[in-house]
C-alpha cells in the first residue's frame, strides 16, 4: 500500500530536529558541572519533569504498538495501557521521592548508599545496563519498520542508514545537551505525541457522535462481526499456558515501571523531593491521558482503517495510528503523526544513552575502577566517550534486530527491571536488615533468572511454523532448545528476584547502623539531600 | 528558625551522630509511621485490586463480557475504573503527603541543616 508522501513526512521530522537542535545549542552552554550534565543542574519543575518523563515513557511500543494490538485484537492491547499506567504508582507512593532525597545521579547511588560500594554498584550498573540495553534495542528495531511504512524505504540497506542516521542524532543530543538538552526534546517530544493523539481522538470521536459504544460496533462491524474484539482473551485466551503468560505479562508491566533506570533518573533532575512527586503526578496525568486516547485510536483505525489493511500494511500492527492519521487528515497529518513518532524513538533513545553512559561513567569508572578518586570533569568525558560507544552499539543492534518483535523486547525491558532492579530497590529503601550481600544475590540472581529463562522461552526458539509466512515466530529459525512455557518471564523471575534478595540478607550479618540512619533520615525528610546547582 | 537569622543560606551538612540521634526521636518515628501507613496499606490495595481485574479478565470473559450499555461492557468498565482509581489514589497521596508529611520532614531537614542541633 501506498500512502502519503516521503517528502512530506521527511520535511516535517527535519523540521522538529531543527527546532530540537536548536534547544539543545542553546542551552549546551550553561552545562559546567557533573550535575548539569547527568541531572540538568536538579534546576526542573515538576511539571517540565512530569512532561518529560512522559516523553520518556511513551516509547514507540506505546503510541504505535498498543493502538495496533487495540486494532486487530481489540480489547487485550487495552490491558497493556492499564499495566503501564497503573505502575506509576508503586513509583509514586514507594520510590520517586525516596530515591530523591538519597541518590546523586543514578540507581546504584540508592542501592548502594549504605552496603560495600563496589561490589553493589558494580551489580547495580550491570543491570542497568542489561535493561538499558534491551530497551535500546526495542526502539531502534523499530525504528526500521517505521522506516518502511513512512518513508517508503524498502530495502534493508536503505533501512540501516536511517537507523545510523537516528542513532546519531541523538547521541549528538546527548554529546552536547547533556541532561538539559534531552529533558527538552522529550518534554517537546511529549506535548507533540499527546496533543497529537488528542486531536486524532477527537476527530474519532466526532466521526461516531461522541458515542463509545457505537465506535466500538463500528469496529465490529468492520471486522465482519467479530464480537471478540470487545471481550478480553480474545488474543491470550488460546490455552492455558497464554493465560499465564498474560498473567506473567502482567505482572512484569506493574512492577517494571519503577525499575526502569532511565525512569529513575528522571527523577534527580529536580530540586526537592516534593518536586518529584510532583513530576510523578503530572506524569501520571498526562500518560492515563495519553492511554485514553489510544483506546479511541485502536478502535477508530478498526473501524475506520479495518483490522486486515493495517495487518497487509508494511509495519503491521504498528501502522494502525498513522493509517488512521491518513484516513483522517491525509497526507499532512499522516506527515505529522509520522515526524511524532520519530521524535519518540529519538527522545526515548537519547533518555537511555544518557542513563546508561551515566551509569558506567559514575558507577564503574568513577566509584569502581578509580575508587571515588576522579574529577568531575574527568567523569563527564568518560560519560561522552560512553555516550558515543552505546550509540555505536545500538545502531549496530538496531540493525541485525531489524524486524524483530519490538513488543518482544520491551516486555523483556519491563521483566529484567523487575526482576533485577525493583526488589534491590525496595529492600535498600524499605528494609532495614538489608545488607551487601542480599543486594548481590538480588540483582544477580533477578538477573539471571530473568534472562536465562527468556533465552529458553519459545520467543527465541521453538514456536511453530505460521503456514501463512513459512517460518516461525521466534528469533531463532529451525532449532527447538525451549523448555520454559512462558514467552514473559515475569511470573517466575520477579518472585524469584524478590526470594534471592531476601535468602543473601538472611546470609549475612552485616549492618551499618551510622549509614541506615543516615539513609532512612535523608530519604524521608531530605536532610543532607543533594540541592539544585545555582548559577 | 534558625535558617531565617543566619546570613548564609548554605545549608550545614548533617554528621553521623546527628543523623542516629534524629534516628531516634520520636518525631522522626512519628514521620515514618505516618509515610508507611498510607504507603503500604496503599500498595497493597492497589496492586490486589488491579490483579483482580487481570484475573477476572483472564478468568471470567463471560462475566467481563456482560453488556453494560450498548457495546460498552463490564471489561471496559472496569478498565476505566483502573484510570480512576489510579487518578483518585494520586490525588488521595498529594493530600496527605502534603498535610501529615511535607510539615514533619520539613521541621526534621531544618533542625539538621540549620545546624542548631
Amino acid at each position: 500500500m501506498d500512502i502519503g508522501s516521503p517528502g512530506v513526512n521527511i520535511a516535517i521530522f527535519v523540521i522538529f530536529v531543527v527546532a530540537t537542535l536548536f534547544i539543545v545549542l542553546r542551552v549546551a552552554g550553561t552545562n559546567k558541572t557533573a550535575a548539569d550534565y547527568y541531572a540538568g543542574g536538579r534546576a526542573f519543575t515538576g511539571q517540565q519533569n512530569g512532561t518529560a518523563i512522559a516523553g520518556d515513557y511513551l516509547s514507540a511500543a506505546s503510541f504505535l504498538g498498543i493502538a495496533g494490538a487495540i486494532a486487530i485484537y481489540g480489547y487485550d492491547g487495552f490491558l497493556y495501557s492499564i499495566g503501564f499506567l497503573v505502575a506509576w504508582l508503586v513509583a509514586l507512593l514507594l520510590v520517586a521521592e525516596l530515591l530523591r532525597n538519597t541518590g546523586r545521579f543514578t540507581m546504584a547511588d540508592v542501592v548502594s548508599f549504605r552496603m560495600r560500594q563496589r561490589p553493589v554498584r558494580t551489580a547495580a550498573s550491570t543491570s542497568t545496563l542489561a535493561v538499558s540495553f534491551f530497551y535500546l534495542l526495542a526502539q531502534m528495531a523499530g525504528a526500521g519498520g517505521l522506516v518502511a511504512l513512512l518513508l517508503g524505504v524498502e530495502d534493508e540497506g536503505g533501512q540501516g542508514v536511517v537507523i545510523a542516521v537516528v542513532g546519531a542524532i541523538m547521541v549528538f543530543y546527548v554529546l552536547v545537551g547533556g541532561m538539559k538538552g534531552t529533558t527538552w526534546v522529550q518534554i517537546i517530544k511529549a506535548i507533540l505525541l499527546i496533543a497529537g493523539a488528542g486531536v486524532m481522538t477527537v476527530w474519532v470521536m466526532a466521526k461516531h457522535n461522541f458515542d463509545l459504544s457505537e465506535l466500538m460496533g463500528a469496529a465490529v462491524d468492520r471486522a465482519g462481526g467479530a464480537e471478540g474484539l470487545l471481550e478480553p482473551m480474545n488474543r491470550y485466551g488460546v490455552s492455558g499456558t497464554s493465560k499465564l503468560d498474560f498473567i506473567s505479562l502482567a505482572l512484569a508491566l506493574v512492577l517494571g515501571t519503577a525499575g526502569l533506570p532511565h525512569v529513575l533518573m528522571r527523577f534527580y533532575t529536580v530540586p526537592t523531593a516534593k518536586a518529584a512527586r510532583q513530576s510523578v503526578t503530572w506524569a501520571i496525568a498526562l500518560i492515563g491521558l495519553f492511554y485514553l486516547f489510544t483506546l479511541v485510536l485502536g478502535y477508530g483505525a478498526g473501524a475506520l482503517v479495518g483490522p486486515e489493511e493495517i495487518a497487509s500494511a508494511p509495519g503491521g500492527v504498528n501502522s494502525a495510528a498513522p493509517l488512521l492519521a491518513y484516513e483522517l487528515g491525509g497526507t499532512l497529518l499522516l506527515g505529522i503523526i509520522s515526524a511524532v513518532a520519530f521524535a519518540t524513538i529519538l527522545a526515548v533513545v537519547a533518555g537511555l544513552t544518557i542513563t546508561a553512559s551515566a551509569s558506567f561513567a559514575h558507577d564503574i569508572y568513577a566509584n569502581v575502577i578509580k575508587k571515588g578518586e576522579v574529577k568531575a570533569d574527568d567523569e563527564v568525558r568518560v560519560a561522552r566517550i560512553t555516550a558515543v560507544v552505546i550509540g555505536a552499539v545500538a545502531i549496530g543492534g538496531g540493525i541485525l534486530a531489524n524486524g524483530q518483535n519490538v513488543a518482544f523486547l520491551v516486555a523483556l525491558a519491563f521483566a529484567v527491571a523487575a526482576s533485577a532492579n525493583l526488589p534491590v530497590i525496595l529492600y535498600s529503601l524499605l528494609w532495614k536488615r538489608f545488607n551487601t550481600s542480599g543486594a548481590l544475590w538480588s540483582i544477580y540472581g533477578g538477573l539471571a533468572t530473568a534472562v536465562t529463562l527468556i533465552v529458553f522461552s519459545p520467543v527465541v526458539s521453538g514456536k511453530p511454523v505460521d503456514p501463512a509466512t513459512g517460518s516461525s515466530t521466534s528469533m531463532i529459525q529451525n532449532v527447538d532448545f525451549h523448555w520454559f512455557p512462558l514467552d514473559n518471564p515475569g511470573l517466575v523471575s520477579i518472585p524469584a528476584g524478590f526470594l534471592f534478595g531476601y535468602l543473601g540478607t538472611r546470609l549475612s550479618k552485616e549492618f551499618n547502623a551510622a549509614k541506615y540512619a543516615e539513609m532512612e533520615v535523608r530519604s524521608l525528610s531530605g536532610a543532607g539531600a543533594e540541592k539544585a546547582t545555582q548559577h | 528558625m534558625s535558617s531565617l537569622d543566619s546570613p548564609t543560606p548554605e545549608p550545614a551538612v548533617p554528621t553521623a551522630s546527628e543523623y542516629e540521634r534524629m534516628q531516634a526521636s520520636p518525631e522522626f518515628a512519628e514521620l515514618r509511621r505516618r509515610f508507611r501507613a498510607f504507603a503500604f496499606p496503599m500498595t497493597v490495595a492497589f496492586i490486589a485490586w488491579y490483579f483482580m481485574y487481570v484475573l477476572l479478565s483472564t478468568y471470567a470473559v463471560g462475566f467481563m463480557s456482560t453488556s453494560v450499555f450498548g457495546n460498552v461492557n463490564v471489561g471496559v468498565v472496569l478498565g476505566l475504573g483502573q484510570f480512576a482509581s489510579t487518578f483518585l489514589i494520586t490525588w488521595l497521596y498529594i493530600r496527605h503527603a502534603n498535610s501529615r508529611l511535607d510539615p514533619v520532614a520539613t521541621r526534621i531537614r531544618e533542625e539538621l541543616e540549620g545546624g542548631s542541633a
